[in-house]
């Protein structure tokens, strides 16, 4: 209760979220893993890009900047290399992270810039009615895949691994303290970090695939997901880890490694160059 | 003690930037902006700022944005197929009224074009580029040293009216070297940030001062339409808002307007040109003027907002107007919408990725000049 208080611009409620919406419990466990660390809400920035999920800044009493769809981590970049003592959590969608923001997302988690960034993952474009993500597995229905999706699906959590960030975890809303103990590691992490969070839309996605009843749809997600700790060991690869392979999405801590931080490298440039002010600068 | 030296326009972009405070620079390389990028990427590290290379345009003016909004004057560069994709965040830019600077070395054509051959026809991009209704300051340049003086100026715009400022330079201007004598520190004006005097109760949004993120009043930026504190609106509110960011620019057209002029007070013909092409239109003015034909060379340095009272102005003393630019008519049409038919508007055009020439020019006077005496006099009915 208290910590609604605190984290909430309870002017700016009600969300725009529809009952039944699992973007409201990412946000509980992000209050409560935020409240864990020695963050001062001055110095915390969140960044939202376009969709249900970029509408995450405008409740959180935090500094906030709601951009434009897909470039969340292009703004956060800038943000971070500009003013890096700032903390800057990064709420994108699904669709907003690996379809039009697919080349940010990528970059990001290549240069490990101390980033944590949040994919509030629905495998549906909410926002705009329920069309066609790039996230569902094949065979799910959208309003622009009526009679079933046959692309094959993007793994926002294997796609990170991939492209090279160093912290990249999976979870669901359906396991609340798993998902806040993971946030709490991502926040500690210094560089990149990815969570995704599988969180369900009954409104369109639900509806579209029989699935129209809240419960049912959690329900969905916790059947369609599977502990890392419960996938056989050698299946644990990297490769492996691309759920298309896999009845069930592996859940948990898929790499936590410590590497050479963005703007702690740039920081080293500029101490390194700093007495080499060019001659051809000023006359 | 001031020494000229051999100077690139790119590199005088550069160095401008730096002069006038630029701390951030996000970029993708384009030709023929690219030095611009390199000169900041080895620079700005010297100076305690930062440069970053995004994976796309896109990505460049997203993050230079985010990099205002965390205190920092920033700028970026490119070219055609670069600025058609930084459209998107010039609009976020507008509308969040975010001061940044946007370079475009224009060259030929659209889609790739001809990258290496130069021409003028982004004009009306910079100032329609982007979606909507939106306030945006459009400067350009004819000559290496005003490449530095409006470079400046841009951040300078662009911090007093909280505006994106796109500076158009073109492939011949941003490639060509020319002696000069780069202003020393001080010399010219400098516009800081306008910081509020308290934190406590300020409106992020509305006025001419800024507060950027992490310094002690927890507010939101956000690219749709919005109220003085960043939150949503709709309707009026939203018609308010508009009226009152397109006014701030609006309102201060003659105090915005930026041009050099030659020889206009007795002129009766106005070559009205601007960037590479005015150093054409200078000869041609020479050589008409010692031939008697009483020509005047208007240089503009503002595209945007148009000046419009200047033209209304000029057009009561001028028989001819001549737009001269390398494109196949952009501020030219502006001009004739200014002059509203006091005067007769022509534009002069090329599109083959070459300079308009003295002489073209030259040509194209004198022979509307003999037509216009030739009208005169047998308007006074004597041969």
């Amino acid at each position: 209760m208290e910590l609604s208080k605190t984290y909430l611009r309870t002017g700016a409620l009600p969300s725009v979220w529809c009952p039944g919406c699992g973007n409201g419990v990412i946000v509980k466990a992000l209050i409560n893993a935020i409240d864990t660390t020695e963050y001062e809400k001055d110095n915390i920035v969140v960044v939202g890009g376009i969709g249900c999920s970029g509408r995450t800044p405008f409740i959180l009493d935090f500094n906030t900047m709601h951009t434009t769809h897909g470039r969340a981590l292009a703004f956060a970049t800038g943000i971070k290399l500009a003013r890096p003592s700032l903390k800057v959590i990064v709420a994108m969608g699904d669709g907003d992270a690996v379809s039009i923001g697919g080349n940010h997302f990528i970059h990001a988690c290549r240069r490990n810039i101390d980033l944590t960034a949040i994919v509030f993952n629905n495998s549906i474009y909410g926002q705009t009615g329920g069309q066609l993500a790039p996230t569902p597995p094949q065979g799910k229905r959208s309003t622009t895949s009526l009679e079933g999706n046959f692309e094959p699906a993007f793994d926002p959590s294997h796609l990170a691994l991939g492209a090279g960030a160093s912290f990249v975890a999976r979870t669901t809303v359906f396991d609340f303290r798993e998902l806040q103990a993971i946030l709490q590691k991502a926040l500690a992490h210094k560089g990149f970090s990815l969570v995704e969070v599988l969180t369900p839309c009954p409104t369109y996605f639900g509806r579209m695939n029989d699935l129209r009843d809240p419960y049912e749809m959690l329900q969905y997600i916790k059947e369609t997901t599977l502990p890392l700790e419960d996938v056989p060991l050698q299946s644990q690869t990297v490769v492996s880890l691309d759920s298309s392979m896999f009845e069930k999405r592996p859940t948990g801590i898929f790499r936590d490694e410590t590497r050479p931080e963005y703007t702690e490298l740039y920081r080293e440039l500029i101490n390194a160059v700093s007495s080499q002010k060019s001659a051809g600068s000023q006359t | 003690m001031t020494q000229q030296r051999l100077v690139q326009g790119n590199e005088a972009c550069a160095y401008a930037a730096l002069y006038a405070g630029c701390r951030f620079y996000a970029g993708y390389p384009i030709t023929p902006s690219s030095e611009i990028m390199e000169l900041m990427a080895r620079e700005l590290p010297r100076y305690g700022g930062s440069f970053i290379q995004m994976e796309d345009e896109i990505a460049s003016i997203s993050a230079v944005i985010g990099a205002t909004w965390a205190g920092a004057k920033v700028m970026t560069a490119t070219s055609g197929p670069g600025f058609s994709l930084m459209q998107e965040g010039i609009g976020y830019a507008s509308i969040t009224e975010t001061p940044c600077v946007i370079v475009d070395a224009q060259r030929w054509g659209p889609s790739t074009g001809q990258p290496t051959k130069t021409a003028q026809a982004d004009v009306m991009q910079a100032i329609w580029g982007t979606h909507g209704d939106h306030p945006i300051i459009v400067l350009t340049a004819s000559h290496v040293r005003d490449v530095f003086e409006m470079t400046v100026r841009a951040f300078n715009l662009s911090e007093e009216y909280r505006v994106p400022v796109i500076l158009l330079l073109d492939e011949v201007l941003s490639h060509m070297r020319e002696n000069v004598t780069l202003p020393k520190e001080g010399e010219l004006k400098v516009v800081e940030r306008q910081r509020p005097k308290q934190v406590k109760d300020f409106a992020p949004f509305g006025h001419s001062e800024f507060l950027a993120l992490g310094e002690g009043l927890r507010f939101n930026v956000t690219g749709m339409a919005h109220n003085n504190h960043g939150f949503p609106v709709q309707g009026a509110e939203a018609e308010q808002q508009l009226l009152r960011i397109m006014k701030k620019i609006q309102s201060n057209v003659e105090k915005l307007t930026l041009y050099e002029s030659v020889a206009l007070e007795d002129a009766r013909v106005l070559i009205a040109s601007y960037g590479i092409t005015s150093r054409a239109c200078e000869s041609a003015v020479d050589q008409l003027r010692s031939e008697g034909i009483p020509t005047g060379l208007l240089d503009l340095k503002t595209l945007w907002p148009f000046p419009d009272f200047l033209f209304k102005k000029l057009s009561e003393q001028m028989e001819y107007i001549l737009v001269p630019e390398l494109n196949l008519g952009q501020v030219s049409r502006e001009v004739e919408r200014a002059v509203q038919g006091r005067s007769r508007v022509e534009h002069l055009g090329r599109a083959d990725g070459s300079l308009i020439t003295p002489q073209q020019i030259y040509e194209r006077v004198k022979n509307q000049w003999g037509t216009i005496q030739k009208k005169e006099v047998s308007a006074h009915g004597t041969l």
